[in-house]
């Protein structure tokens, strides 16, 4: 107990980050207790309300309320970061240690296709990718993970090559581990801290490129609530009614933000030589 | 071989891979361009007729090489819905959305470094944490909200500038500051960040120890000896920062109706005119396999031992 609180008085801004991603992911699981409303159910007779003590965040166009919405959008916009964060890197993983581990011309190959994903502009490629499939959760985790895995694969085989020379991959070869072995055993944990920190901060891009492609309309589509669709529908009230586009916002940014800063601290405690 | 030669050698494959992409994207359209070409009563005659005319009955490999040699004669197709060239309405709003993304690197690379550098001057204060904060926030907002928020306070509440739009000559300035101000802010805070980092690790070199032990003057050494060393991770991040630019540019022009290539996207997306968001996605990759060319290039200006070490690929 003691020792927890001292953890986190040393480390204030890495608890303090872990916590709201703890309650935004609690908020998303448990939406439909939080939310003291439907989402999606219209009530004409409470449009464009302000935040109130009924409607903590105010209402919107057609009476639905913010606050629930802004929970339900949770749910879209954490599952749409982690798992387009989980497939990329998968992808990355077996694409950029594969290639790093084997060298000649695999390595070459699959460095050319890298370098290809990455010389597109990330936002354009997803949105390209996006208009040809059929709008829904798959589809946006889909274009993301297309656009997203370049940049593990660089990062995997970077890590491979300056890894698999050294003396300790070579003792397991002399022992006779199996290439596979010693890239799942021997390589991928000398990998995982920096990957993590990659990752983190990959998750609120996600958060972050998910949202561009809701307001553009491109991500899941209405009436579904997505923190990016509620501000582009609502943009033209932010004179009158500007608790509509204020509180989406302030959930993406808060997320992003929460997400960026357990990176950073992340990166301070497991790579001190690498930082930012 | 020369390391600027290699190096534009070395954009060619990057090249014929975005036209094999943007070929592949092509093919997948949903519906049958052919179809769409001849209406939905066309008979099977026509059909042939039309689809031998574009060359869709040949192999895979035939239809690419013309596809190919199209776009390398610059020819992108017509809009679906205006009939206009694609090709000349880029050339058309290339050079805003140009302009808009120069104000913002001009925005950003003025803040980030002074902020940085600001910061590194600072490191461990109470101003340094709170630069740093407002730094990781501002890489944390979405564009189009922050272009929004600027628009309502800057033209509703304070009605100091136009809300969209653009305008002409000199007095047209004004109708850039907060587009420049939305698309550039991420940059900012990004470049903030690595200048802190790089001034930081020079700071605390032993040369400009000395530097300030003979008496050189703190701005002297903080802009001339240290910030010039810090330059090669800055560059790299502006250059690389480019694509960021033309992500941005996509939301920020539409917000402020800018009359640029990523509004002229996102109308294509809305109206499901192929051609046209080819167009632009083309067009985006190959602008930006140029700036990342000329920021390699860039590194052998500023750092003559990256252009006279043998060759490994910069990354």
């Amino acid at each position: 107990m003691k020792q927890a609180f001292v953890f986190i008085r040393r480390n204030p801004a890495l608890c303090a980050s872990a916590l709201i991603l703890a309650l935004l992911g609690a908020a998303a699981l448990c939406a439909p207790l939080i939310a003291p409303f439907d989402p999606l159910a219209i009530n004409l007779n409470a449009v464009k309300q302000g935040p109130c003590s009924t409607y903590l965040f105010g209402t919107d166009t057609l009476g639905r309320d913010i606050f629930s919405r802004v929970v339900y959008g949770a749910r879209t916009s954490l599952a749409i970061g982690l798992s387009a964060t989980a497939l990329s890197l998968v992808i990355g993983l077996l694409a950029g240690m594969l290639g790093g581990y084997a060298g000649g011309r695999l390595d070459m190959g699959i460095t050319m296709v890298t370098d290809l994903f990455l010389a597109f502009p990330s936002l354009l490629l997803a949105i390209a990718i996006s208009v040809l499939l059929p709008p829904g959760l798959l589809s946006v985790t889909l274009a993301l993970c297309l656009v997203g895995w370049a940049s593990f694969a660089r990062l995997f085989r970077a890590m491979t090559i300056s890894l698999k020379e050294r003396s300790f991959v070579e003792a397991a070869r002399a022992m006779g581990c199996s290439h596979l072995r010693i890239m799942a055993r021997h390589l991928l944990p000398h990998c995982l801290p920096v990957v993590m920190i990659a990752a983190t901060i990959k998750v609120g891009g996600f958060i972050l490129a998910e949202s561009a492609l809701s307001f553009l309309g491109l991500g899941i589509q209405p009436p579904e609530p997505t923190w990016g669709a509620m501000i582009s529908l609502h943009r033209n009230y932010l004179p009158s009614a500007a608790w509509m586009v204020l509180f989406p916002g302030c959930a993406i940014a808060l997320t992003v933000f929460a997400f960026n800063i357990l990176g950073d601290c992340l990166r301070d405690k497991l790579d001190p030589a690498l930082r930012l | 071989m020369n390391f600027y030669l290699k190096r534009i050698i070395m954009t060619v494959p990057t090249l014929v891979g975005i036209s094999i992409v943007t070929f592949v994207l092509l093919q997948a359209l949903p519906g049958d361009p052919v179809q769409g070409l001849a209406g939905d009563r066309a008979d099977q005659a026509v059909l042939e007729r039309i689809r031998r005319d574009m060359g869709t009955d040949r192999p895979v490999v035939m239809q690419y090489a013309g596809y190919l040699k199209l776009i390398m004669q610059g020819e992108l197709g017509r809009s679906l819905y205006t009939n206009s060239s694609v090709r000349a309405d880029i050339a058309r709003k290339l050079p805003n959305t140009l302009l808009l993304a120069a104000a913002a690197m001009l925005f950003s690379t003025l803040f980030g470094i002074l902020l940085g550098i600001f910061m590194a001057v600072f490191r461990g204060t109470f101003w340094d944490r709170m630069a740093l904060i407002l730094s990781t926030g501002g890489i944390s907002l979405p564009v189009f909200w922050l272009g929004l928020l600027l628009v309502y306070l800057f033209s509703f509440r304070l009605q100091l500038l136009p809300p969209a739009g653009m305008g002409s000559g000199f007095s047209g300035l004004v109708f850039l500051v907060l587009p420049a101000a939305t698309l550039g802010l991420n940059s900012a805070a990004a470049l903030a960040r690595i200048t802190r980092t790089g001034m930081l690790d020079v700071l605390s070199q032993p040369y400009i120890t000395t530097a300030r032990a003979k008496g050189v003057s703190a701005p002297v050494v903080i802009f001339k000896h240290a910030f010039k060393n810090t330059l090669i991770p800055v560059v790299t991040l502006i250059g690389l920062d480019f694509g960021s630019y033309l992500n941005g540019s996509i939301l920020t022009e539409t917000i402020f109706g800018w009359d640029g290539i990523g509004r002229y996207a996102v109308e294509g997306i809305f109206q499901r005119d192929y051609p046209v968001i080819m167009g632009c996605v083309l067009t985006g990759a190959l602008l930006f396999v140029l700036v990342n060319l000329a920021v390699d290039l860039l590194y052998g200006l500023i750092d003559p031992r990256i252009a006279r070490a043998p060759a490994e690929p910069l990354s």
